[in-house]
C-alpha cells in the first residue's frame, strides 16, 4: 500500500493512461492518503484558467475559488455556471428526449422507456456543448440538485488544510 | 448438548435469564441499546482493549471466524440440489451476538446480514425466551418479511449457541428457495395483491430442539411448496452451515476462553462502526447527495389478478437523499416515496436496510470487516406507509427486489460523486442494472412431477460503466456479487425449457464515454410438460438506473413469447429457427417462425399457459453508461459492434461514429453478423456536426423551465399514471409537496386532476391503515418510526367491498354492529 503514489501515476490516472493491471492494483490496495491533493494539483495544471480548484465536482466540472468566500461551479472549457451550492443545471442547455423517434436514436425498438412515463433530459455546457449529465425522470419532475458538498467541514475537519483562494492564501 | 441444557435449567431454577450475568435476553438487549446511545460507541465500548493490547490475537480470532463462515457457505452449498444455491451461491451465513447484532458474515447474499439480525431482535423483543423458550439445541426458522426478511422465498435458519448456561451467539443461514407455495409457481410470483398470495410464511418459528426437527415441522412445510425435495435439501444445507459455525465458536471458546470471545464479539462490531466512518472520511466528501429513481409495475389489463382493485398500473417513486455527516456517519432518506400498492414489490425496513449492505460491501467496505457496526453508523428515514416501509402486514412482498434494487440505484451515483471529488477515479461506477427479466413458472415437468422454476440466469447482468473502463459484460447481479449465469446444461436438468440460443445482447449497456456492461439473452423453448405456466418480470416502461456524467441509462425490457409455433416441424425438417433476438426491430425473429408471436414493450406478465415448442425470450439487463458518448474512442465503438455490444445502426446516432460494412459473412466474437471498418474522417466530421447540432437543438434551461411551469400548472401531456404517482407522494409527504409546489411555482392548494379510478385507488390504499408486526420496537427502529404521514389510522381493520376502513365509533362497538359491506376474503 503506497501512502502516496508517485506523481506520474496520478497523472496517468487523470489522463486515462493506466493499464488495467495498474488500476486493479489501485482498487485492491488501501487508499492513499494524499490522493485528493495530488489529483487536484494535476487537474490544476491541466486546465487553462487560473482559478484555484477547490474540488473536482463532476466530469468536466470543478468548484473553483473566486475569492476567499466565493466558490463557483466551472467547466474545464472556462464556462462559469453558478455558486457552488446552487444547481448548475439551471444554467445549462437542455434537450429532452420524450418521443419514440428520439429514443430510437439511442435504443433499439422496445428497449427504451415509454415517452409518456419517462423522459431523458440531456444537459449540455453552454460553453463547449459537452454532454454533462443525462437524467431519466417521470415527465413533470423537478430538476434534481445532485450534490451539495460541505467544503468547510471537508477542508477544516477532514483533511485539515486551508481552503484554496485566488491569492494562494488560506481562507 | 445435555450438559448445556442442564446449565440452562439450573439458571432458570435460580430465576436467572439466559443472558450474561443472569440477565434475560430482553434485559441484555435493552442494556446494549442504552450503552450504545449513552456513549455513541457500540455497547459502550469506548476502548477496544483486546484489539489494542493484543492486536495479533484479535485479528487471528476475527479472521478465523470469518474463514469459518465462508467455509460453512462453501461446503454447505454442496448439500443443496437447486442450481440457485449450488450454481449461483444464493446463500449466506452470519454470526450474531446474543442480542442479534452481526459480528461477522460469510460471502454471498449479504442483504441478510441485517434481516437475520432483525429476526433475532424480534424474538427477543417478543419474549421468545419465555415462550416458546430459547435453549441449547433449538432450531428456529423465519421467512416473514415483516419480522426480518426481503421476501418469503429467502428462508433463514437460526440456532442459539450456549456456553455454561449463557447464550453467547447465534448462528444463522439464509438461502433462496425455488418455490414457497405462492399462488403461482416459482419463488416470486407476481399476480397476488396481498400477503395471502406470497406463499407460506413462517414467523420466527421454533421448529426443533436438541438439534432435531419437530415431526410437526417435517410434516408441515414440504406440502407448502411445489418443490419439497429441493426445500428439504435447502434446509439441510442451512443446518449444515449453522452447525459448522456452532462448532467453530465452541472451538474458539475452548481455545481462547469465553470472556475473550465475548469481548471479541463486542469489539468487532465497534471496530466495524469505526472502520466504516473512518473509511467514509478517507474516501467521500461530507455533504448532501440527491437522486431519484423510478420503476414501473404495470397491471392494468393483466390476466389472473386475484382482486379487481389490483387491476391498475403502479410506478415506484424513490427520492434518494444521502447526507454524509461530519463524523462520517450516514443519514439516508426516502422522504417523498409514494404509497405501497396491491403488487408484490413492497419493501420492509429490514429489506431496505439490508439492501444498502449489498452495495456497501462492493464499494466502500470491500473487506472482511463487515458487520452491524456499519448499521450503527446509518440512520434510515423510511416513511411509514410508503412502499419502502408499509407497516401493514397485508401487503405483498414476494418480489420486493423489483423496487429495492431500483430504489437503491442512485446510491451508486452518490458514492461515485464522492469518489470523483476525492480523486478515487478507479472506484467510480455509473450505476447497476435493474436485474430482470425474471423467468419463473411451473407445472408438470419433464419427469411428470409437479415442479416450479426460477431462473437464476438473472444473477448475471451487465454492470455499470466505471470511470476508468467499460462496465463488465454479463458479470453479476448487484444482489449477488458472486453470481453468474450458470451452466445451460444444469438449468436444463431442472427446467423443461431447452436453450435454443444464448448470446450477448446488443445495446443493453447504456451509451457513454465508458459503455455500460452488456446483458445477455437466452432463447428458450418448452418441452415435455403439461399444465405449464410461465411469466415475465421486469422493468419495461422505465429505466430505474441512471447514467452518470453524461452517460445514458441502460435499456429497458420487453416481452417476446411465441405460442403454437412450427418449431417442431422446423427441427424435423432441418430448417432455420430463431436462436436470438439481437435487434427487436429487425423482424428477424418473426421471419424464422410461424406462430402466435407476442412482442410488447412492457415487461411483466402474470402466469399463463405454455405448451411444448412454445418460445420464451429471457433477456437480462445491462449497466448504465458514463460520460459523453461523443468522447468514446471510435475504435472502441467498432469493437463494440464486432463484440455484439452495439448494433451497427446505433454507431452514428448514439456515438457519432461512421462505420462501413465490408463483409456480410464474417463473424467476430458475437452473434452479430458482418465485418465493419471505421471511417475516421467521416467520424471526425460527424462529431463536429453533432456538437454544433446539440447547441442548435437544445434550449437554455431557464426557457425550458418557464414552459414546464406552465405545462405542470395546466397539467398538459401528463397521463393519469404519472399524476397518480405525484399525488400519492404528495399525500405521503408534506416536504415533497412543498418542494414540488415551490419548484414549479404552483399555488399551495394545487392538486393534480385524477380520473375516478385513480382517485379510488389512492383512497382505498390510504384508508387501509397500519397493521404492524412488531409490538415492541428496538431503538434502531426509532429513525423510521412515525416518519412520514401522521394521519394514518392505526386501528384494527376490516374492509367493505371498496376496501374502505371501518372506524369503530366507540370502545363498546364491534365490527359486527357496523353497517355490513360485502366483505371479501383474500387471495
Amino acid at each position: 500500500m503506497p501512502e502516496s503514489y508517485p506523481r506520474e501515476i496520478i497523472e496517468d490516472l487523470v489522463d486515462d493512461n493506466l493499464e488495467w493491471n495498474e488500476l486493479h492494483d489501485m482498487m485492491s490496495s488501501f487508499k492513499d492518503a494524499d490522493r485528493f491533493q495530488q489529483v487536484r494539483d494535476v487537474l490544476q495544471e491541466r486546465v487553462e484558467w487560473d482559478d484555484p480548484i477547490v474540488l473536482p465536482y463532476a466530469d468536466h466540472l470543478y468548484v473553483v475559488a473566486k475569492s476567499e468566500d466565493r466558490w463557483l461551479i466551472k467547466c474545464d472549457c472556462g464556462h462559469e455556471f453558478c455558486e457552488h451550492d446552487e444547481n448548475w443545471k439551471a444554467d445549462a442547455l437542455i434537450n429532452v428526449r420524450d418521443s419514440e423517434e428520439e429514443y430510437r436514436e439511442i435504443y433499439p425498438k422496445d428497449m427504451h422507456p415509454h415517452p409518456e412515463y419517462m423522459e431523458l433530459r440531456e444537459f449540455f455546457c453552454p460553453g463547449c456543448n459537452t454532454l454533462l449529465e443525462v437524467t431519466n425522470v417521470m415527465p413533470g419532475y423537478p430538476l434534481v440538485h445532485e450534490f451539495e458538498p460541505d467544503i468547510e467541514t471537508f477542508y477544516n475537519d477532514w483533511i485539515d488544510e486551508p481552503i484554496p483562494t485566488p491569492e494562494g492564501q488560506s481562507a | 448438548m445435555h450438559r448445556e441444557k442442564e446449565a440452562v435449567r439450573e439458571k432458570k431454577q435460580h430465576d436467572e435469564g439466559i443472558g450474561w450475568d443472569g440477565k434475560t435476553l430482553r434485559e441484555q438487549l435493552e442494556a446494549v441499546e442504552d450503552q450504545t446511545e449513552a456513549t455513541d460507541h457500540y455497547a459502550g465500548f469506548e476502548k477496544l482493549e483486546l484489539k489494542q493490547d493484543n492486536p495479533i490475537q484479535y485479528e487471528q480470532m476475527f479472521s478465523q471466524l470469518r474463514g469459518d463462515l465462508v467455509s460453512a457457505r462453501e461446503i454447505s452449498k454442496e448439500v443443496a440440489a437447486t442450481p440457485i444455491v449450488e450454481q449461483e451461491g444464493e446463500l449466506c451465513y452470519g454470526l450474531f451476538t446474543p442480542e442479534g447484532d452481526s459480528i461477522a458474515v460469510s460471502t454471498g447474499i449479504l442483504v441478510h446480514i441485517h434481516t437475520m439480525s432483525e429476526t433475532i431482535k424480534f424474538m427477543i423483543n417478543h419474549d421468545y425466551e419465555e415462550s416458546p423458550g430459547i435453549e441449547p439445541g433449538d432450531v428456529f426458522v423465519n421467512n416473514d418479511t415483516h419480522v426480518g426478511d426481503v421476501h418469503a422465498c429467502d428462508i433463514m435458519t437460526l440456532i442459539p449457541i450456549f456456553h455454561d448456561g449463557e447464550i453467547v451467539a447465534w448462528a444463522g443461514g439464509v438461502n433462496h428457495v425455488i418455490d414457497t407455495g405462492a399462488i403461482g409457481p416459482g419463488s416470486m410470483n407476481v399476480s397476488q395483491a396481498s400477503r395471502f398470495g406470497d406463499g407460506a410464511m413462517y414467523t420466527a418459528r421454533k421448529i426443533g430442539e436438541n438439534l432435531s426437527l419437530y415431526n410437526s415441522w417435517l410434516k408441515d412445510y414440504p406440502d407448502n411448496t411445489r418443490t419439497p425435495d429441493f426445500l428439504k435439501l435447502d434446509e439441510r444445507t442451512r443446518m449444515t452451515g449453522c452447525l459448522m459455525i456452532r462448532d467453530a465458536v465452541n472451538g474458539m471458546i475452548d481455545e481462547y476462553g469465553v470472556d475473550q470471545f465475548k469481548r471479541l464479539s463486542r469489539e468487532a462490531i465497534e471496530d466495524g462502526r469505526r472502520g466504516f466512518e473512518n473509511r467514509i472520511q478517507k474516501t467521500m466528501l461530507p455533504g448532501t447527495y440527491r437522486g431519484v429513481s423510478f420503476v414501473d409495475a404495470l397491471y392494468e389489463g393483466q390476466n389472473n389478478l386475484t382482486r379487481e382493485y389490483a387491476d391498475e398500473n403502479h410506478l415506484m417513486h424513490a427520492p434518494s437523499e444521502l447526507h454524509i455527516r461530519e463524523d462520517g456517519s450516514f443519514q439516508v432518506s426516502f422522504e417523498g416515496a409514494n404509497k405501497w400498492g396491491w403488487h408484490p414489490y413492497n419493501c420492509t425496513p429490514a429489506a431496505m436496510q439490508g439492501g444498502i449492505w449489498v452495495m456497501m460491501t462492493q464499494t466502500v467496505i470491500p473487506n472482511a470487516n463487515v458487520n452491524d457496526g456499519a448499521y450503527y453508523s446509518c440512520d434510515f428515514h423510511l416513511p411509514e406507509g410508503s412502499w419502502a416501509n408499509t407497516q401493514n402486514t397485508e401487503t405483498a412482498h414476494a418480489y420486493a427486489w423489483h423496487f429495492l434494487v431500483s430504489a437503491w440505484a442512485p446510491l451508486w451515483q452518490h458514492l461515485s460523486r464522492g469518489y470523483f471529488a476525492r480523486g478515487f477515479r478507479e472506484e467510480i461506477n455509473a450505476g447497476n442494472a435493474n436485474t430482470s427479466n425474471w423467468m419463473q413458472g411451473g407445472g408438470i415437468d419433464q419427469f411428470d412431477k409437479l415442479h416450479a422454476v426460477n431462473s437464476f440466469e438473472v444473477a448475471c447482468e451487465g454492470t455499470g460503466a466505471r470511470y476508468v473502463d467499460d462496465g463488465e459484460p454479463h458479470a453479476a447481479a448487484i444482489w449477488n456479487p458472486e453470481g453468474d449465469m450458470g451452466d445451460a446444461e444444469v438449468w436444463e436438468r431442472t427446467e423443461p425449457l431447452p436453450f435454443l440460443g444464448r448470446a450477448v445482447k446488443p445495446n443493453t449497456g447504456g451509451a457513454g464515454r465508458r459503455r455500460g456492461g452488456s446483458g445477455f439473452e437466452s432463447m428458450r423453448t418448452v418441452k415435455d410438460v403439461s399444465r405449464w405456466l410461465l411469466y415475465n418480470m421486469g422493468n419495461g416502461y422505465m429505466s430505474s438506473d441512471s447514467g452518470l456524467f453524461g452517460g445514458y441509462p441502460a435499456s429497458t425490457g420487453y416481452i417476446l413469447n411465441a405460442k403454437d409455433t412450427d418449431l417442431k416441424e422446423r427441427f424435423e425438417n432441418g430448417e432455420d429457427y430463431p436462436q436470438h433476438d439481437m435487434d427487436p426491430g429487425s423482424g428477424d425473429f418473426e421471419s424464422k417462425i410461424d406462430g402466435e408471436v407476442t412482442r410488447r414493450p412492457e415487461a411483466i406478465t402474470t402466469p399463463e399457459g405454455f405448451d411444448d415448442y412454445d418460445m420464451y425470450l429471457n433477456y437480462l439487463r445491462g449497466g448504465s453508461g458514463l460520460g459523453d458518448p461523443l468522447e468514446r474512442d471510435p475504435e472502441d465503438v467498432l469493437s463494440d459492434i464486432h463484440d455484439g455490444y452495439v448494433l451497427p445502426q446505433h454507431a452514428e446516432d448514439a456515438y457519432a461514429v461512421v462505420v462501413t460494412k465490408i463483409n456480410d459473412e464474417a463473424q467476430h466474437n458475437s452473434a452479430v453478423q458482418g465485418e465493419f471498418e471505421l471511417d475516421e474522417e467521416a467520424t471526425e466530421r460527424l462529431r463536429a456536426e453533432q456538437l454544433e447540432e446539440r447547441a442548435e437543438k437544445a434550449q437554455p434551461v431557464s426557457e425550458w423551465y418557464e414552459e414546464e411551469c406552465q405545462r405542470i400548472h395546466n397539467e398538459e401531456d401528463l397521463i393519469d399514471d404519472v399524476k397518480k404517482t405525484y399525488e400519492s407522494s404528495m399525500r405521503m409527504s408534506k416536504q415533497f409537496t412543498e418542494f414540488y409546489h415551490e419548484f414549479w411555482k404552483l399555488p399551495d392548494d394545487f392538486k393534480f386532476t385524477l380520473s375516478e379510478k385513480a382517485e379510488k385507488s389512492l383512497e382505498n390504499r390510504f384508508k387501509s391503515g397500519f397493521k404492524r408486526k412488531w409490538d415492541n420496537h428496538t431503538k434502531g427502529h426509532e429513525t423510521w418510526l412515525n416518519v412520514g404521514r401522521d394521519d394514518e389510522p392505526q386501528v384494527p381493520y376490516t374492509w367493505s367491498a371498496d376496501r374502505s376502513i371501518q372506524q369503530l365509533p366507540d370502545s363498546e362497538a364491534t365490527f359486527e354492529t357496523q353497517p355490513a359491506g360485502a366483505t371479501t376474503d383474500d387471495d
